[in-house]
């Protein structure tokens, strides 16, 4: 069986999994909360200009956020409810954002929608539905995807892969969508392999989640009609999700530096972003809702947790009964590469994947020494860059002489610091010689 | 959440793997201790008490050395330990006490900490020292070998110092004498293949015996603490190099004796795979330890010392920033026009 597992080549590392926290939990739907704060940046590009003003009533769905010029996507309200305010949030990256505060309405019901045929829509009205849904590749950095789904016409796109590596340990939002809603998943799928003018389409799913494949394996045989979805394994090595790794794993192409997949003929979406695009189409559902994992073992009781976009951290605490005492770091986003955050008092966003309450066990803040040239690190990168020289050059003051090694290259998998013995910070250093080299 | 919680907040990733620095260091360590409980039997207690002194001596001068130029004291990380123990496992068993404490002097002090610390120093610390002593005190150095002792008692050279010279290491007898002397005091070559694997030779003090530091450094490739590159090519290269020219003529040497003699083991798998001082890359390991061994070979048959392993290993130190230039991973798909 190993031996068919596809993978990348270079680098990689094995963390340690912790998926069993919350792999065997079905998805619960969070109640509403009362208030919810919806950031105007979600995404990747400008930020939205509010088309809302305080005191306006919204229903869920609503549009009330628009990107007026360049790259980006609407944003809606996620309750029905009136606008408490314009304000700013707790944002994890940029410290705060300005935001929508909206007051739910607890007397309203949801908001139905009824499912369509979308196999006679044109390219452009299923390219105009995702647009006007807000879909965002949720999986990671929020690009624009009816952006990512119209290439140059000189690109051409061959290869659509749809990403379910879910490589990041504790997450498990991706297992539970593909376990639970394989026929979303597959539609969606569908759906993007007919944007693209394809007739098959790849779904790369690490071998540790052997139910999801199987399902997927499973609703593809059952509904094919005339579309080839091949469901792929992957061996379980952190970065296989990060999209040149994926590509490679599963085509053998590698993207190169600073290009796009495109440039090698190939889509990613991940699978949150696609089941959304069913959503998008099928439904018009907008994309204010998603699935996150809450898990660690400082949260007193983890879950895979549907929850509205702008749903504040304090409240998904409260719900899934607090935390315990030896809570000692809380994360956005996977262990390697999210975001610490230092406060509860912070929104959901369409590219949460889930949020993590972890013990001083769990993580590692042990204070770093020098380099032992071990070169652990260089047989880690992905990317075979050479992490431990980088780090060097930060440390005696010439972080602007670095782009010989190719830090602009680096996604910050973090597989270097994961391995070092030293406990050296060395994405910390990666980051800061990227700000201070030039490309 | 009674009280406001105080939590860490720090840059990804936010788990790390359970290797330390201390935990590979200490694992040499105990690598390394096999070795020293035989030579207590091969050469007597004063083995053991050499090797104390070196490592004491050696932790103490890193701690002092650390103090003086105020950086943070290190010592608990067990790399001092290691170099004490190396150094003294590469002087012969009946050297003074004092030995070894000039020694780590020069290895600790200035061969690393005066270099920047671990991991900026250009040679091997524990060589170094081992160099200084050899050059300043050559007789001592080069004559204090001890016969193996047969009847089991190990308080038989205690305190003897110098005066216990009783002996001659196999390289030695083979470099002035020819392979016919080495058989007719070592015994036959079966006898010499089995005595030698075991330890049951003259020799430095944690050197002599294959069979245990195989042990140790097998155990060190089973935890992936070092690779088989260094190792590996060192051996080869020694035992291709003496059949080479080892012999009368060409094509004669006899190299499974030139491996198990002197310190061909001990340096490939603990002191020539040392991270510090040894190239990261594969291609690069394989001609850093291929030039090792030749080096060796080299200095055996034509330098003026028996034994070459801490020679060639000093030699090649100083060219691993050179390796590491020429020899780099491969980059996963550089960006156009910046190749390499």
């Amino acid at each position: 069986m190993n031996g068919s597992l596809l993978t990348f080549l270079k680098g990689g590392v094995h963390p340690p999994e912790s998926k069993e926290l919350t792999e065997h939990l079905p998805i619960e739907s969070m109640p509403l909360p009362a208030t919810v704060e919806i950031l105007l940046s979600q995404h990747f590009g400008a930020p939205c200009t509010p088309l809302v003003k305080k005191k306006d009533e919204v229903v869920e769905g609503d549009m009330i956020g628009e990107v007026k010029a360049g790259l980006g996507a609407g944003i809606h309200s996620s309750v029905t409810g009136k606008i408490k305010n314009i304000a700013t949030s707790a944002h994890p990256i940029s410290v705060s954002a300005s935001s929508v505060v909206i007051q739910t309405d607890s007397e309203a019901g949801p908001r139905e929608y009824t499912p369509c045929k979308w196999m006679d829509l044109s390219r452009d009205e299923l390219l105009g539905r995702i647009k006007r849904a807000g879909i965002v590749g949720i999986g990671g950095a929020g690009f624009p995807t009816h952006v990512k789904l119209s290439p140059p016409p000189e690109a051409k796109v061959d290869t659509l892969i749809i990403n379910g590596a879910e490589c990041e340990p504790y997450l498990t939002t991706d297992h539970r969508v593909m376990l639970e809603h394989p026929d979303q998943v597959i539609e969606g799928a569908k759906i993007l392999s007919i944007i693209l003018g394809l007739k098959e389409c790849h779904i790369g799913i690490e071998a540790n989640k052997p139910d999801a494949i199987e399902a997927l394996q499973k609703t593809a045989k059952e509904s094919s009609n005339g579309f080839r979805i091949l469901v792929d394994s992957l061996k379980v090595k952190y970065p296989q999700g990060s999209e040149k790794q994926l590509i490679e794993s599963i085509t053998g192409r590698r993207v190169p530096g600073f290009g796009l997949p495109f440039d090698v003929g190939v889509i990613v979406q991940n699978v949150g972003t696609t089941r959304a695009v069913y959503d998008a189409v099928v439904l018009e559902k907008p994309l204010y809702e998603k699935v996150i994992t809450i898990s660690g073992r400082s949260i007193n009781r983890p879950a895979n947790l549907l929850v509205r976009v702008g749903t504040k951290l304090s409240d998904i605490v409260s719900f899934l009964g607090g935390t315990k005492p030896e809570l000692s770091k809380v994360l956005m986003g996977g262990p390697m590469m999210g975001f610490a955050v230092s406060t509860l008092d912070m929104p959901v966003t369409k590219t949460t994947s889930g949020v993590l309450f972890l013990t001083e066990e769990e993580i590692d803040i042990r204070p770093h020494g020098q380099c032992i040239r071990c070169g652990w690190c260089l047989d880690a990168c992905p990317m075979g860059l050479s992490p431990n020289e980088i780090a060097i050059y930060v440390e005696a003051g010439r972080a602007e002489d670095t782009s010989q090694f190719g830090v602009f290259e680096c996604f910050e998998c973090g597989c270097c610091a994961f391995v070092c013995p030293a406990k050296r910070p060395l994405v910390q250093f990666i980051r800061l010689a990227k700000m201070k080299a030039k490309k | 959440m009674s009280e406001s919680p105080l939590w860490t907040v720090s840059i990804s990733p936010h788990v790390k793997s359970r290797e330390s620095v201390e935990k590979i260091m200490w694992t040499v360590v105990a690598c390394l201790l096999p070795p020293l409980i035989l030579s207590v039997f091969i050469f007597g207690l004063q083995t053991l008490i050499i090797t104390l002194i070196s490592v004491i001596s050696c932790v103490a001068t890193e701690a002092i050395s650390q103090k003086l130029l105020n950086r943070p004291i290190t010592i608990r990380d067990g790399s001092a330990v290691i170099t004490g123990l190396l150094m003294a496992y590469i002087i012969p068993p009946g050297v003074p006490y004092w030995i070894p404490i000039l020694g780590a002097i020069m290895a600790i002090y200035v061969a690393k900490h005066l270099l920047g610390g671990i991991g900026f120093n250009i040679f091997n610390p524990a060589l170094i020292g081992r160099a200084f002593l050899l050059a300043s005190f050559p007789v001592a150095m080069t004559s204090a070998w001890l016969t193996p002792i047969r009847d089991a008692a190990v308080f038989k050279y205690m305190g003897t110092g110098i005066d216990a010279v009783s002996t001659a290491t196999p390289l030695y007898v083979l470099k002035h004498y020819g392979m016919a002397a080495v058989l007719e005091k070592f015994g036959s070559l079966s006898t010499i293949y089995g005595d030698f694997f075991i330890g049951w030779r003259p020799g430095c003090i944690g050197e002599t015996s294959a069979l245990l530091l195989l042990i140790g450094g097998i155990y060190l490739l089973y935890k992936k603490y070092i690779t088989w590159h260094i190792p590996i090519s060192v051996i080869v290269s020694v035992g291709f190099f003496t059949w080479v020219f080892g012999g009368e003529k060409l094509f004669t040497g006899n190299p499974l004796l030139a491996v198990l003699s002197g310190g061909v083991i001990l340096g490939a798998f603990f002191m020539a795979t040392d991270y510090v001082t040894s190239p990261t890359q594969k291609t690069g390991k394989l001609i850093f330890g291929a030039g090792v061994g030749a080096l060796t070979v080299l200095i055996r048959l034509k330098g003026g010392y028996p034994e070459g392993v801490c020679y060639a290993i000093l030699l090649m130190n100083p060219l691993t920033p050179a390796f590491e230039t020429w020899f780099k991973p491969k980059r996963f798909a550089p960006p156009k026009g910046a190749e390499k």
